[in-house]
């Protein structure tokens, strides 16, 4: 681990630090915004009758703010990290590393003003106009030179299985944010969508899926390949496998969009592909899995002792349970229950607070000492406390919206003797409501993490050299 | 589809998950040239593979999900133009209206060749057709008395009607109460039954083009004397000597008329709202007040029962 600790002279790590930090910053705004709109579900009156605080303008903000303001900034904080660090090379440049940079926050800053104000493109997941996703592809575009222009000229004979994860998320979300964000603009505030009708919904859930597929799991999965081999201190599981899983996960997830749009005026022929491909999928994602679960073998007592450890391992097992659940959730009878439902809320929170931020905040743990010249974090007290409440706050969250979710789902569907439904709709709402307040206890718990976190990297970058000690290793 | 794209799809389709096939076998065997459980010889910041097979649970269940695969698109559409050996459908692929679908509905009923839809509406109208042709056959004055007639009425009205008139009937604004035994087309069995049937489209014209804003200020002052509200008498008198162009439809004594659905000025009952100022923006802007027509939706026989249950509401009082 020493190694790890010495500061490499010939690295960017000033961008990294820079994106590690915002890491921090933009999940606590994304979170908390995520809290209050959890909380409007329980007392409408939060949205305090002011229309940019209303719950149809702030959701799409908490999604865009913690999938690519918080993942987006934890990927490009691991990715630029892991890149050189693997590559044995600098960054390719360091201009375009400065652009990404601020190019990605004052996309992040548009956002933060542009949806409260209600403009939108009406697409879940690429809300944000026209003016802002050019901005984007010119942000992504610097990316992909930077990363892959790093990866040319590495001193390495291979490439490591983390950069081809990386690699894969850089290249296919940069296809899919541009082929879905083809719109004909009347204003410069306003445009409409190039496709119309059905095939606009395959291409939103092609591309809607796939920011799932690529951006918070082929990302995300580059980032364990890395985080907890190292933080582990042990080798990789199985080489092999990370080749079996890497080239059938990356070809099977481009076909699993069409499951968002089972039941709907979407043909046969695509629904039935989308659920194929969705249920083998499962296959492969277990393999990222066990090879990171497996490469802590020999190594199990770390758990013990290193609450970075835990966040990672943790990470992976609700990353398991997600990819499980998943494929189950898109075959179609389980969908016909499932659909519409909390279930999905559910599952999509067991992803991204389960397994995104959990291996997110267990690599920025990892990163922070190492990045601004500590032996250690300020508090491993402190980490173990935020591990505790993300993890109490992910279960209280997801049972939460899977009680709710399967309710509701039955309510829906039930029916009298004569064929009438049995319940209003209004009805499975009420039914639900106890279970709103307990996922907004899961976000106050995560939240409280965050801050927690905060406050541990501001003490760990503000503490005086030489006051940190590192921990004697236990033999 | 034409069969080049049909092609197309078949051939990326059954290519990926053979690639997946394929790219399982060959990893199962040992090409590395390291000896297994060794590691890879290469080594990056630190860390090292390991050369582990694949764990042999994890291999079956990748078959399995495989096999399952060519299975299922083998007997349910899936590749391009092929149907499927087991010849399901959804629903009719081609429809692009609802008159489509209906009559594609009813194309299927005719020659049998059942798609899911129609099965699951034929067996519904099968199962449950029965039951609300009984009651058809019973008057709304009679079914009005019978509490379970009431209770399927109710719940056919919880689940269409409540999301405007309320869970309670009691409406809100712009909807109204229906529990008041105040109609807006007539309250009797028959004219209740034609609204839910045909739907209503009220038209309250905007006036203020026409009569000026002194002129709406005068009107809305008169109209709000018939039910008995104090208004300034000089208002009022100026808006009665106007008070023709609305009695066209509302009456010359204001009491509204169930040919155009025009309310009653003087029962102090305010579709909506009766402050001034709302008053002033009804007669300013106009009112479009919609009831959607229901007999494509729910057909006639469930809404022979709606009407039953929306009659009753204001039977006792």
């Amino acid at each position: 681990m020493s190694e790890t600790s010495r500061a490499h002279p010939e690295y960017n790590y000033k961008v990294v630090r820079q994106f590690a930090v915002m890491t921090v910053i933009w999940g606590i705004v994304g979170m908390t915004v995520g809290v209050l709109i959890a909380s409007q579900l329980i007392w409408p009156e939060m949205n305090f009758n002011t229309p940019w605080l209303t719950y149809s303008r702030l959701r799409p903000l908490h999604t865009n703010a913690v999938i690519f303001a918080f993942g987006g900034c934890a990927l490009f904080a691991t990715s630029y990290y892991v890149v050189q660090r693997t590559c044995q090379v600098k960054l390719f440049s360091d201009k375009l590393a400065s652009f990404t940079f601020w190019g990605w926050q004052a996309v992040i800053i548009a956002a933060v003003i542009s949806l409260p104000l209600g403009l939108t493109s009406s697409k879940e997941y690429a809300e944000l106009e026209w003016p802002i996703d050019i901005l984007i592809t010119l942000v992504w575009v610097a990316y992909a030179i930077n990363f892959f222009g790093t990866l040319v000229v590495r001193k390495t004979s291979h490439i490591y299985v983390a950069n081809w994860f990386f690699g894969a998320f850089i290249l296919t979300v940069a296809v899919l944010h541009i082929a879905n964000s083809m719109v004909v603009p009347v204003s410069f505030t306003k445009s409409y969508s190039l496709y119309a009708g059905t095939v606009d919904a395959m291409v939103q859930w092609w591309y809607g899926h796939n920011a799932v597929g690529f951006f918070l799991t082929a990302g995300f999965l580059g980032m364990m390949y890395y985080f907890v081999p190292k933080q582990a201190g042990r080798p990789v599981y199985s080489y092999r496998l990370s080749v079996v899983h890497f080239w059938a996960l990356i070809s099977l997830y481009i076909w699993a969009g069409p499951h968002h749009l089972h039941y709907t005026a979407l043909p046969d022929w695509a629904q039935s592909v989308g659920m194929v491909m969705s249920v083998i999928l499962f296959v492969p994602s277990w393999g990222g899995m066990i090879n990171g679960i497996m490469t802590l073998s020999g190594a199990w007592h770390k758990l013990r002792t290193d609450p970075i450890l835990r966040f990672l391992i943790v990470s992976l097992s609700f990353y398991g349970m997600s990819t499980f659940e998943g494929p189950m959730m898109a075959i179609k009878t389980v969908n016909a229950l499932s659909h519409y439902t909390d279930w999905t809320v559910g599952h999509v929170h067991s992803g991204a607070l389960g397994w995104v931020a959990m291996v997110s905040i267990g690599s920025i743990y990892h990163l922070i000492p190492i990045l601004f010249g500590q032996p250690k974090m300020y508090s491993t007290k402190l980490v173990n406390v935020h591990f505790w409440l993300a993890t109490i706050g992910v279960v209280l969250y997801i049972v939460a919206m899977w009680i709710s979710g399967v309710m509701q789902g039955l309510m829906w569907r039930a029916v009298n003797t004569d064929g009438t439904l049995t319940y209003t709709f209004i009805e499975s709402i009420e039914a639900s409501k106890p279970f709103y307040f307990v996922r907004f206890l899961g976000g106050i718990f995560v939240v409280a993490g965050m801050l927690i976190m905060a406050y541990n990297c501001y003490r760990t970058i503000k503490a005086p050299k030489g006051s940190l000690q590192a921990e004697a290793q236990p033999a | 589809m034409s069969s080049f794209w049909s092609i197309w799809i078949s051939v990326i389709t059954l290519g990926t998950i053979l690639g997946c096939f394929l790219l399982l076998r060959w990893c199962l065997k040992n090409k590395t040239g390291v000896k297994e459980g060794d590691d890879m010889h290469h080594e990056f910041d630190g860390i090292v593979e390991i050369n582990n097979p694949l764990p042999r649970w994890w291999t079956i269940m990748f078959y399995a999900t495989i096999v399952w695969g060519f299975i299922y698109l083998a007997l349910y559409p899936g590749l391009g133009n092929f149907k499927g050996l087991l010849g399901w459908e959804s629903s009719n692929q081609d429809i692009r209206s609802l008159a489509e679908s209906k009559a594609a509905h009813a194309e299927d009923l005719a020659n049998g060749s059942l798609n899911e839809y129609s099965r699951a509406m034929a067996a519904a109208e099968e199962r449950f057709g029965p039951i609300f042709e009984a009651y058809a056959q019973r008057s709304v004055e009679d079914l009005a008395t019978d509490q379970e007639a009431l209770k399927v009425g109710q719940r056919l009205f919880l689940q269409n009607c409540s999301q405007c008139h309320g869970s309670d009937a009691r409406g809100q604004r712009g909807f109204p109460d229906l529990t008041d035994n105040d109609w807006l087309y007539g309250g009797n069995p028959a004219q209740i039954k034609e609204t839910i049937m045909q739907g209503r489209h009220a038209a309250m014209p905007a006036w203020v083009d026409s009569l000026g804003e002194q002129g709406v200020k005068e009107v809305v002052a008169y109209a709000l004397s018939l039910s008995g509200r104090k208004v300034d008498p000089v208002l009022a008198d100026a808006g009665k000597a106007q008070f023709a162009v609305c009695a066209a439809c509302h009456g010359q004594d204001g009491k509204g008329n169930y040919a155009f659905g025009a309310p009653d000025l003087t029962d102090n009952i305010w579709l909506y709202g009766g402050s001034e100022m709302a008053v002033t923006e009804t007669v300013t802007h106009g009112r479009n007040g919609v009831m959607p027509a229901w007999k494509d939706i729910l057909g006639e026989n469930k809404i022979h029962l709606v009407t039953a249950y929306v009659y009753s509401l204001s039977q006792d009082q």
